[in-house]
């Protein structure tokens, strides 16, 4: 039985948290994330969950516990923002170098400077080759959805890496939304019990973790690394298979909204796809075909669903709310072009937006659709970047 | 020794054997070479419980040399070794005859 519940996307992050209720929860407080952890602080003090909560003094520490604790065995959740992500950054790489499937949501924010608390997606976009797989949520459904969905894929033992489940600060953390949830037992059965391969607290098969790794074997891990993320394409989908069984909402590696004949398509992540399915509902009514390319798994990439969700397209404008400073566009901008190099000659048109929370709004995608349809045919620049929203 | 491919070690790194150290010889990586004088010798252990790299060998409780296999050529049991006894001396390692 389903239960339908308003909560805000944070709150919606820490409701699949109780549900899960991991060995071991590592905490610091940044906004946007703040509230999340907040939330479940409180089921661990009225006594909801049995998970060992760990209050550190910096995120530096809440990954390193996190690895710490995952290398125990134990399941391992902590969530952060922006620069408390930043402060992570080496044991971020560790966590999947040691093939530890924690699972952590970022709620996205700016990183500084200058400072600012608001949304866009330096953050993630920024640690996307660290080796986690990154799950990019349009919605508080989304986010409750992918936050149980992201414990299967990490612990399958065909991939063994941690798990980003990403949503936008403040657009989704602290905003209320309608969103149905599994009922406990439902959501217990569906997560089961975790049982490591290696446990640091195993004395009768002792082992030794995050060893010096030279010359002779260090690349041969990293080779696991990269087999890891692929074999994690298939099982993301079949978990998505799976949890549409048990839901009623299915999730793959994309999701194309009305791309199958699309002229004109967009590509974003994020809460942005909301609004675009609204401009491309209006725009459908009057005639027009135009569609939405949703990524909702930026790493692994999904090769196969843009090409299968592009492939009618005679424009495609990519929005990127993060920059890669001093490169050819932003960073799915360039892998659109990556992976659709070859394949056609489709028109692709990268749009910057949204930095450090600026809105964007039904006119602003109207009018990409617009501007798509006076550039097909023609060849942008791979260097070349509209900016959304942005004074002149 | 063959090195084995990716698909045939542990994921992460995770060494499987305990106490494997045994079996990796660090000797060649030593410059200086302690040599153990075993008639200025009083088997204090202080160097037996300071070698970072346990290459002091022991029988009934008293040393009876030095495990080159592992020996980094650290110093420590020079070091460690009372002034007034002095029984391990620090030589370059070329300069030694074997």
């Amino acid at each position: 039985m389903a239960r339908r519940l308003t909560l805000t996307g944070n709150d919606a992050a820490a409701e699949a948290m109780r549900q899960i209720d991991p060995d071991v929860v590592t905490c610091f407080p940044i906004t946007p994330q703040t509230e999340l952890m907040h939330k479940f602080a409180e089921f661990v003090a009225d006594g909801d969950v049995k998970a060992e909560m760990v209050l550190v003094e910096s995120e530096h520490s809440a990954m390193s516990a996190a690895v710490g604790a995952a290398s125990a065995g134990a399941r391992v959740m902590t969530a952060t923002s922006a620069n408390g992500l930043a402060l992570m950054w080496e044991i971020v790489y560790i966590a999947a170098s040691n093939r530890l499937p924690i699972v952590m949501p970022v709620v996205n924010r700016a990183l500084s400077g200058p400072i600012n608390i608001h949304c866009d997606h330096s953050d993630t976009m920024g640690c996307r080759d660290t080796g986690w797989i990154q799950l990019y949520s349009e919605n508080a459904q989304e986010v409750y959805d992918n936050v149980l969905q992201g414990i299967l894929i990490a612990e399958n033992p065909e991939v063994l890496l941690p798990v980003m489940v990403t949503f936008d600060g403040f657009i989704i953390s602290h905003t209320v939304e309608v969103l149905d949830a599994l009922d406990d037992k439902d959501a217990r059965d569906w997560v089961g019990d975790y049982k490591s391969t290696y446990s640091l607290l195993n004395t009768d098969e002792p082992a030794t973790f995050g060893p010096l790794d030279l010359q002779d074997y260090y690349f041969e891990h990293k080779r696991q690394q990269i087999e890891g993320m692929n074999n994690a394409t298939g099982v993301i989908k079949s978990v998505g298979e799976a949890y549409g069984k048990l839901s009623g909402r299915a999730y793959g590696m994309t999701e194309n909204y009305m791309t199958d004949d699309a002229d004109y398509v967009v590509v974003a992540l994020g809460s942005t796809c909301g609004t675009a399915k609204v401009v491309v509902d209006e725009m459908r009514a009057e005639g027009k075909r135009v569609g939405l390319l949703k990524i909702r798994s930026f790493r692994p990439f999904p090769h196969a669903e843009i090409l299968a969700g592009l492939a009618s397209a005679k424009a495609v404008g990519v929005l990127d709310r993060s920059v890669s400073f001093g490169a050819p566009g932003g960073p799915v901008h360039k892998e659109i072009l990556a992976a659709l190099s070859g394949t056609g000659d489709a028109t692709v048109v990268n749009y910057l937006y949204g930095l450090g929370g600026r809105d964007i709004s039904l006119d602003h995608i109207r009018t990409v659709f617009e501007e798509l349809e006076t550039l097909a045919g023609k060849t942008i620049p791979a260097d070349e970047v509209r900016f959304i929203g942005l004074r002149g | 020794m063959r090195e084995k491919s990716w698909r045939e070690i542990p994921i992460g790194g995770i060494i499987e054997d305990a106490g494997n150290a045994e079996t990796y010889e660090t000797g060649s990586w030593r410059t200086y070479r302690p040599i153990w004088d075993p008639e200025k010798c009083i088997h204090c252990l202080a160097c037996w419980i300071a070698c970072p790299d346990s290459a002091i060998l022991l029988e009934d409780g008293k040393m009876i040399g030095i495990d080159y296999a592992h020996c980094k050529g650290c110093g420590i049991c020079a070091f460690e070794c009372p002034d007034k006894i002095s029984a391990i001396e620090m030589k370059i390692e070329t300069d030694v005859n074997d």
